[in-house]
């Protein structure tokens, strides 16, 4: 396949970016969207330019560390993958790709495509977790009776990566998909549901704070989730709320 | 404890409270509006009634006019914090792939629903003020068929006003399930349900006021 792909670059937060174009040409089409950048990163190293940075880890869609804007759409065309699991047989020879960081006040640009998402880090600190003794009197987990269903939509929404797609799709760039994830996957269960007043209000506090936006329930984060997340948990959170407000 | 206002969750859950009051009030003033098709004297009582009830007046109408004030300035406020927190814009992005046009764009819908209210109130809202409160006209509970009738002489009132309802239809297509999600209701069983009335009543409630609005017009030619 030939490309040519259109490309964000900027050398740091500071510096204001724009795109570059390079064509790409003998990108296999089984390869994944990762690796064609790999190949381009090679030649441009080849060249003496400066690869372009990109955020990937696990490359097995588990970690939620690859992000992109593909032609207008977060982790491109395909739905419920992240971008490692994006393969090139989605495009078509001849093709132009523009390829874009995720955008959000809270997701700020580091450098070209890699972007600081560490706003979903102070949200879980604000109140994502469960305060359980871990000095090895630990109450084993299978004493605490939980229905199947309880448990299943835990893990549902336990499945959350925090890649920021919902963030990167809405036309809000709201978090409420990813904040309410973790609210509900806690919320569901006997354990989360000492804490659970306290966790709402402060990881909704928090994400106010970082200056994601609000949600008007378009549903496209739901969409575009790579893990299925529902619109579901974003009612729960708001229960939850109003629950804890009241 | 209250809920906070201020805070993401607080706001819209103001929202979609004064969005289900205002689709109530809308669902009432159909039904009394349908009755001017088959009935003008049972239109004019109604009306007669709305327009002399103290409670109806003087209760109910200021709630109804904060009900639609506050969700046009807190619908422009979300709009404004909402476009800072994108910062810079996406240079390709394609929104209808994942969300509807109605859902994404609640903001010019709503805006064209401003415009055709300010139309109503110039129509019908002021000169009422004006008759009862300016005026202290002798009140004829009759009145008000032959005043709507006026109205719909004018075929371009009859296109603003249809053109204006086919943006209502679209931002009650949204608005009314959004409400019930915002509120914290979502629930596999009974959303599916809520989501066809939703769909039904933003068809036929602004598709029953075009057809009063063109009934009357043709009944006036």
């Amino acid at each position: 396949m030939k490309l040519t792909l259109k490309i964000w670059r900027q050398k740091n937060n500071q510096a204001s970016g724009k795109f570059e174009t390079y064509p790409l040409d003998g990108v296999s089409p089984d390869m994944s969207f990762l690796e064609m950048l790999d190949v381009l990163n090679n030649e441009l190293i080849e060249k003496g330019i400066d690869p372009v940075a990109f955020d990937h880890d696990c490359r097995e869609g588990i970690c939620g560390m690859c992000s992109l804007f593909i032609n207008g759409e977060a982790h491109g065309p395909d739905r419920g993958v992240t971008t490692c699991q994006l393969h090139m047989r989605k495009f078509k020879d001849g093709d132009t790709i523009t390829i874009e960081p995720f955008r959000a006040k809270a997701f700020p640009v580091i450098k070209d495509l890699v972007v600081d998402r560490s706003s979903f880090d102070r949200i879980q600190h604000a109140g994502g977790y469960i305060s359980v003794n871990t000095s090895g009197n630990t109450q084993d987990a299978n004493a605490i009776p939980i229905s199947k269903h309880a448990a299943d939509e835990a893990m549902d929404a336990a499945t959350c990566i925090g890649c920021g797609a919902c963030v990167a799709t809405c036309k809000n760039a709201s978090a409420m998909l990813f904040v309410a994830a973790k609210v509900s996957q806690y919320a569901l269960l006997p354990q989360g549901r000492v804490e659970a007043t306290d966790r709402v209000l402060n990881m909704v506090k928090q994400m106010d704070l970082e200056g994601f936006g609000n949600c008007t329930n378009t549903g496209a984060c739901e969409i575009e989730c790579p893990k299925g997340i529902s619109l579901e948990n974003i009612a729960r959170m708001n229960r939850e709320f109003l629950k804890a407000s009241v | 404890m209250a809920i906070n206002t201020k805070s993401s969750i607080g706001r819209k859950v103001l929202m979609s409270l004064s969005a289900l009051f205002l689709l109530f009030f809308l669902f009432q003033h159909f039904l009394i509006n349908v009755t001017s098709v088959f009935s003008p004297d049972l239109f004019n009582e109604l009306s007669h009634f709305m327009g002399t009830n103290p409670l109806v007046q003087f209760a109910l109408q200021p709630v109804l006019i904060f009900g639609v004030v506050f969700h046009f300035v807190m619908g422009f406020v979300l709009e404004i914090q909402n476009k800072k927190a994108r910062g810079v814009n996406y240079a390709s992005y394609n929104g209808g792939a994942n969300a509807s046009w109605a859902s994404r764009n609640m903001l010019i819908s709503g805006a064209v629903i401003l415009a055709f209210l300010g139309l109503h109130f110039y129509d019908f809202w002021i000169p009422e003020i004006a008759h009862k409160y300016i005026h202290f006209a002798p009140e004829d509970p009759n009145r008000y068929f032959g005043e709507l009738q006026h109205k719909f002489t004018d075929i371009i009132r009859v296109v603003l006003y249809s053109l204006s309802f086919v943006l209502l239809a679209l931002h009650l297509n949204h608005g009314f399930q959004s409400a019930f999600q915002s509120v914290g209701f979502n629930d596999k069983k009974y959303t599916p349900a809520l989501k066809k009335i939703g769909k039904w009543y933003s068809i036929l409630i602004p598709l029953g006021f075009v057809f009063i609005a063109i009934f009357h017009y043709i009944n006036q030619l």
